[in-house]
């Protein structure tokens, strides 16, 4: 273990897009946990004059009401963080316990449970979305992402699926169940270890997903009632014409970082693939 | 001590299992103490399908497997546990049967955690020492490695290992030297034999005719599923009854002699004039019209054959 896990990691680090990758979403994430300790104001305080241009008070300006964007910008950033954190979690976990159990027991558990997955995958999740929060009177950042979650896992079980049917076809497998391990076990102990590495890939790639459905749902108006989120911010952006009036440091911001994180997560998903990967190892 | 009972597999195939594929097909045998049964059968033939009922890996379609007098079907959970305790199994390919990320000691690990959570460490450590030295490994060579450091031959003996550490009286052996090198393949055959002698009964899958004379008791030939003849192994190799049997040991490839031209019959159309019929009808060259399905007849003490024309052709 020691060998692989030293090898893993020597080629983690002399991998440049994971490096890249990890380095942005670390600044944000760094920016997320202390941004809100440095800021002067509450996000929906009315902080002084609007149409401030970025300045040494108000380090990226002021919206239209006065409110200060910088605090918005690093408390939206947390909710971002943790949309894609829950989000991306509930979508990893359910999707690795419904693939594991569909490809491991197969048969008519597999048949049932494979029949929900492909129903969740074929409702529109965006529409569905869109009545769930339209439903809501109070709508909180916690609940959009366990919505998310609930929503993005298919796919996740279906390649998880596909990988266990293949690995339990394996002889250790066999083995395992004439030492006397029970199903879960089996699954846990010698099935799970062997996809870690894709499991991982997995998280990341929920967790840019989470981000990204947030930030469309919040566009649209339907984000959370209470609270302050990157997608809102553009969304408040867009509503009282930030751009057209010259206020880029409004509407600017909460888009790059989006787009930063989320395509530095794929950054990260490509620089792992290469890593576990040796076939795509640059020598 | 084993005992199997009109034992049939049927997988069902295609779309909501319309096609049906019988691997096995009616086969009865028993296995007593310290006996080694060899099972031997071209690729298809069902022989691992047997052997991983008997492990109760893969649930049977008809027929029932007793144990000391009773039914598997009705072991489940800690009962099914004890049953492990008692019968195991080493499959074909070691380097699959080791999880590649672990190292290989950790089988032994699992039996530990699973079997005997009372033994304290130093304790198992003397048990496992005694089973590699029993299976003739060092354990200063094969404790502490990946499975891709050792061979195939060393990760097999392991295997047989890890069944020793438990109560193990009945072993299900599939095709276990069958992707070893011919110089390691005759220790691990000897192994086996040792363990015989302290009172194992083996089941020793094989496509190999002569591995099978080599080293059992008893034999049983086995095609598409049904068996052909069966019998004391002497009796099966010196006096073949079978036609299946004949071509068999026609084809092996002798030690003394150089290459000929020998033609094996094959399979001509399969289709629906084939059912009822013998097994070996359209390859069988001496079949005729009566060759219809054969259940085996007794020919003499220990030697049964499917083949109604035994005795005139």
């Amino acid at each position: 273990m020691k060998f692989r896990k030293s090898e893993i990691l020597f080629f983690a680090l002399r991998n440049t897009k994971l490096r890249i990758g990890v380095f942005i979403v670390a600044l944000f994430a760094f920016l997320a946990i202390f941004g809100p300790y440095f800021a002067k104001y509450e996000p929906q305080d009315f902080a002084g004059p609007g149409y401030n241009p970025p300045s040494g008070e108000y380090w990226l300006g002021t919206t239209t009401f006065g409110r200060d964007v910088f605090s918005q910008f690093v408390y939206g950033l947390r909710s971002t963080f943790l949309v894609g954190f829950v989000g991306g979690s509930i979508a990893t976990f359910i999707g690795l316990f419904v693939g594991f159990l569909s490809g491991y027991k197969g048969g008519l558990a597999d048949e049932l449970l494979m029949m929900f997955t492909n129903i969740v995958l074929v409702i529109p999740t965006m529409a569905l979305l869109i009545i769930l929060a339209a439903y809501l009177k109070y709508r909180g950042v916690f609940l959009e992402s366990v919505f998310i979650g609930f929503t993005a896992w298919p796919w996740t079980a279906r390649a998880v699926r596909s990988q266990t049917l293949s690995l339990k076809t394996r002889e250790f497998v066999n083995l395992a169940r004439i030492t006397g391990m029970k199903p879960l076990k089996i699954i846990v102990v010698e099935i799970l270890p062997n996809m870690l590495s894709y499991v991982f890939m997995v998280f990341i790639l929920q967790f840019g997903g989470a981000i990204l459905t947030a930030a469309t749902l919040d566009f649209i108006g339907l984000g959370p009632t209470q609270g302050i989120s990157l997608g809102l911010m553009m969304q408040q952006a867009v509503l009282w014409n930030a751009i057209q009036l010259g206020m880029w440091w409004w509407a600017v911001p909460p888009g790059i970082a989006i787009t930063a994180i989320v395509g530095a997560m794929y950054f990260m998903n490509t620089g792992l693939d290469e890593v576990f990967n040796p076939k795509l190892r640059e020598m | 001590m084993i005992e199997l009972k009109d034992i049939t597999k049927v997988y069902s195939l295609g779309a909501f299992g319309k096609r049906k594929l019988t691997a096995v097909d009616n086969v009865s045998f028993s296995i007593g103490e310290g006996k080694i049964i060899s099972l031997i059968g071209e690729s298809g033939s069902g022989k691992t399908t047997i052997g991983k009922m008997m492990l109760k890996l893969i649930p049977i379609t008809k027929g029932q497997i007793l144990f000391q007098g009773k039914d598997l079907s009705l072991f489940k959970g800690e009962k099914l546990k004890e049953y492990y305790r008692y019968v195991q199994g080493v499959f074909q390919d070691p380097f699959s049967s080791f999880n590649p990320i672990f190292k290989a000691d950790r089988i032994f690990e699992l039996v530990k955690s699973e079997f005997f959570p009372e033994l304290t460490g130093r304790e198992w450590q003397i048990h496992v020492l005694d089973a590699l030295e029993s299976v003739g490994l060092n354990p200063k060579t094969v404790l502490n490695k990946f499975p891709h450091q050792l061979s195939g031959g060393q990760l097999q003996r392991m295997l047989i290992a890890r069944a020793l550490l438990l109560d193990t009286k009945f072993l299900v052996a599939d095709e276990i030297i069958s992707m070893l090198d011919a110089s390691t393949r005759i220790d691990v055959l000897n192994i086996l034999a040792e363990l015989k002698k302290g009172g194992l009964s083996i089941l020793f899958i094989t496509h190999d005719l002569s591995l099978g004379y080599y080293i059992s008791d008893e034999s049983i030939i086995l095609y598409r599923g049904s068996v052909m003849e069966a019998g004391k192994t002497e009796k099966v190799f010196s006096t073949p009854l079978h036609p299946y049997t004949r071509m068999l040991l026609d084809a092996v490839p002798r030690i003394d002699r150089k290459w000929t031209t020998f033609e094996i019959p094959e399979r001509k159309a399969v289709g629906s004039d084939t059912i009822g019929m013998c097994k070996y009808y359209d390859r069988c060259p001496l079949a005729t019209k009566e060759c219809e399905a054969q259940g085996l007849i007794k020919v003499e003490e220990d030697h049964h054959v499917a083949c109604w024309r035994w005795n005139d052709v």
